[in-house]
């Protein structure tokens, strides 16, 4: 049985529907992430797991018990808030408490724990600093303390990571794979940063406008988008439109115009006559001298519109023949050279059989 | 020259430009500050430092025969002069307050009369504030404004209003009577009573505690109640552990701003109190507008003046030992 099962739940504010037939299922110990642009209705379905909200329709199960009759201060779910919510009043230490206190745990052993959650995050020698003396990273590490020490069967985390640095927000990310791993506490994680939610998560569940689009692996999600939204949502990709020849299991073969024809990997529930586009991920692109592997499918030639020089990877930006853009990454591998083509030099483009994918409209 | 050290020179440049600025800045801030601060320091030391010197003074003279001081030199001739008159410094005055328990008590009921009004009004004006700090914006404001709304109309008619409400005649005085009558109690009168005394400092100062109240509650961040609620805290929990030790600035500011006014008040005393009901706002008053007494008076604003700075100071001490100077 699933720890967390959300099933059709509908929450409408006036008109407008913020979370619309939502189903998703958690397992206890998965670091789970919602992600999806701003206002897609991330918050609103948190706050309904932790109960400062109800669903207009459908249901929340904990452990496979309706949570609709329990209040948030009943229910074993603790919630870390972007702005991180510590009690200004209060020392790291007795913020660490509160969760033990309001349970009724006995004085030594709240001592114990805070102490122990403290080493947890790394901040042991922070007992007695109250929060408007730390900076963002330890206060978001005292917010996370706060929100485990009482181990609770949940931790929401709404986009915890949002208001930091990147540098640091890298190093908290990694602290928060450690974390999860460690304790073994299931988290939903929310966030709309979309290397973020492929970095840190075991699933995610891609949201758009109160939908849930795709749920799966990171990599399934970053490979395999189900439509253009998540497509385009994660990653970066190139599109152009295209209509199904012929639909084999192991390949599709498309028409794309006058481009001629590309060969896809094979899908599911595609068949002849179908109409969509082609995505290809720039990092599969192979560009080249226009004469290289010119016999292969799946190549073409066109001229470089433009190049954004990123450090590691250079990006050329390919007109085609019909007027296309496709991106190609290309890593720079000698030191100190940016660019192997200029604006306007003519180049090939060309990817794998098995690169492409065919969406739907 | 290249992209980069073009952009390290004027970088450089905007440095120096930006401490050059931070040193005028810091110039014309002191400036600026004198002639914000200047005007109300100049005006708080001629009228209030200057004239409590002028207190400290008299309070170390003699009464004049008629009233007012006596001459701090006898004339040297004199036929109007009468006997038993002194004149010069004495300490006679702060002999005659500390001699007689009487002005002790008096000193004592006022400060519990204080300290009554101002736990009603913190307990009447808390679930205000917060209600008000909770409402939507646009009724925070309009709530505020009936709040102060009284003070549009004048401070003595407002008390003579309670007088009416209070007397025998009124309709709560009836419906009072009438049930302690069904009780098998006498009759009360509520009006000139020390009962009256209290509704009339607790009606006339309840703004003030709302006031500062709201301003705090009103700062709150709504997350922490939140966060409070989603670590397990019931609603009687969040208030006592949240809400309550962060609004206690505003409860300190709130009861500075009872208390004190309350000690000195004579008009509410005198208006809807009866004989007994002297507090030392009237004994003060009475010295200098009646008896006459003005060293005496001076006496006793000089005690009333300690007796709140020592309260003031315990309560500072108190705020920051109890709370820590955090909590905003
Ligand atoms: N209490 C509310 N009343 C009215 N509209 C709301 C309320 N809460 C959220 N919404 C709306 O619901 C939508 C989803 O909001 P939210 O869940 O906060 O999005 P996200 O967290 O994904 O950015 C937004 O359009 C927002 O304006
Ligand atoms: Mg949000």
């Amino acid at each position: 049985m699933a720890l967390l099962e959300i099933r059709d739940v509908t929450r409408h504010f006036g008109d407008y529907t913020a979370v619309d037939h939502v189903s998703i299922s958690i397992e206890a110990g998965e670091f789970f992430t919602l992600l999806g642009p701003s206002g897609c209705g991330k918050t609103t379905l948190l706050r309904m797991i932790a109960g400062f909200d109800l669903p207009d329709s459908g249901q929340i199960l904990l452990d496979g018990e309706d949570m609709v009759g329990t209040p948030p201060e009943k229910r074993p779910v603790h919630t870390v808030f972007q702005t991180y919510a510590l009690f200004p009043h209060m020392t790291v230490a007795d913020n660490i408490a509160f969760p033990l206190r309001m349970a009724g745990k006995p004085p030594q052993e709240i001592r114990a724990r805070v102490t122990e959650a403290l080493d947890d995050v790394r901040l042991p020698s922070f007992a007695n600093r109250f929060p408007h003396e730390l900076s963002g990273g330890q206060k978001q590490r005292v917010a996370l303390a706060r929100g485990l020490v009482n181990r609770p069967r949940l931790l929401l985390l709404d986009e915890p990571l949002g208001a930091l640095d990147a540098k640091l927000r890298e190093e908290m990310q990694i602290e928060l794979i450690n974390l999860q791993k460690e304790i073994g506490i299931t988290f939903v994680f929310v966030t709309h940063a979309q290397d973020e939610a492929l970095a840190l998560s075991h699933r995610i569940a891609v949201m758009n406008r109160g939908n849930v689009e795709q749920i799966d692996e990171p990599s399934k999600i970053y490979g395999f988008p189900r439509n253009r939204f998540v497509a385009d949502f994660i990653g970066k990709i190139s599109m152009m439109d295209a209509q199904v020849m012929e639909a084999a299991p192991s390949h599709l073969k498309l028409d794309i115009g006058e481009l001629g024809e590309v060969i896809t990997a094979g899908k599911e529930g595609v068949k002849p006559g179908d109409k969509g586009v082609m995505a290809i991920r720039p990092e599969q692109v192979r560009i080249s001298h226009p004469s290289n592997g010119a016999q292969l499918k799946n190549h073409f030639l066109g001229t470089v519109h433009d190049f954004l020089y990123i450090g590691d990877v250079t990006t050329y930006i390919v007109e085609l023949s019909n007027g296309t853009h496709i991106e190609a990454l290309l890593p720079n591998s000698a030191p100190g050279r940016a660019t192997f083509f200029e604006v306007g030099d003519l180049v090939g483009v060309s990817w794998r059989h098995d690169a492409g994918i065919f969406l739907h409209d | 020259m290249t992209k980069k050290a073009e952009q390290g020179r004027t970088e450089g440049r905007a440095e120096e430009r930006a401490e050059v600025g931070i040193k005028e800045r810091t110039a014309r801030q002191r400036m600026a500050k004198f002639f914000v601060a200047g005007p109300p320091l100049v005006f708080l030391t001629v009228f209030f430092v200057v004239p409590s010197l002028i207190m400290i003074a008299t309070s170390f003279r003699f009464p004049g025969e008629f009233g007012g001081l006596a001459p701090i030199a006898a004339p040297v001739v004199s036929a109007h002069v009468s006997q038993g008159l002194e004149y010069g410094f004495t300490l006679e005055a702060y002999q005659f307050f500390f001699s007689d328990i009487l002005y002790a008590k008096i000193f004592l009921k006022s400060f519990a009369v204080a300290a009554a009004t101002t736990l009603i009004c913190l307990v009447m004006a808390y679930p205000l504030a917060l209600l008000i700090s909770r409402s939507k914006k646009h009724l925070r404001n309009l709530m505020v404004l009936l709040v102060v709304l009284p003070f549009a109309s004048n401070f003595l008619i407002r008390i003579y209003a309670w007088m009416i409400i209070l007397g025998p005649e009124s309709g709560l005085s009836y419906f009072i009577n009438a049930v302690l009558g069904a009780l098998g109690i006498t009759p009360i009168t509520l009006l000139f009573s020390p009962f009256a005394v209290l509704v009339g400092m607790v009606y006339v100062h309840l703004p003030f505690m709302v006031l500062p109240l709201y301003t705090n509650l009103e700062k709150h961040d709504p997350a922490l109640l939140d966060a409070a609620q989603d670590l397990g805290a019931t609603r009687w929990q969040r208030f006592w552990r949240v809400t309550w030790p962060l609004s206690l600035p505003g409860v300190f500011s709130g009861a500075a701003l009872v208390f004190i006014p309350v000690l000195g008040m004579f008009a509410v005393p005198d208006i809807l109190g009866g004989t007994g009901d002297i507090l030392i706002g009237n004994l003060i008053k009475d010295q200098f507008l009646g008896t006459r007494d003005w060293p005496f008076g001076s006496v006793l604003a000089i005690m009333l003046t300690l007796a709140v700075l020592a309260i003031a100071g315990l309560a500072a001490w108190f705020a920051r030992s109890a709370v820590g100077q955090r909590a905003t």
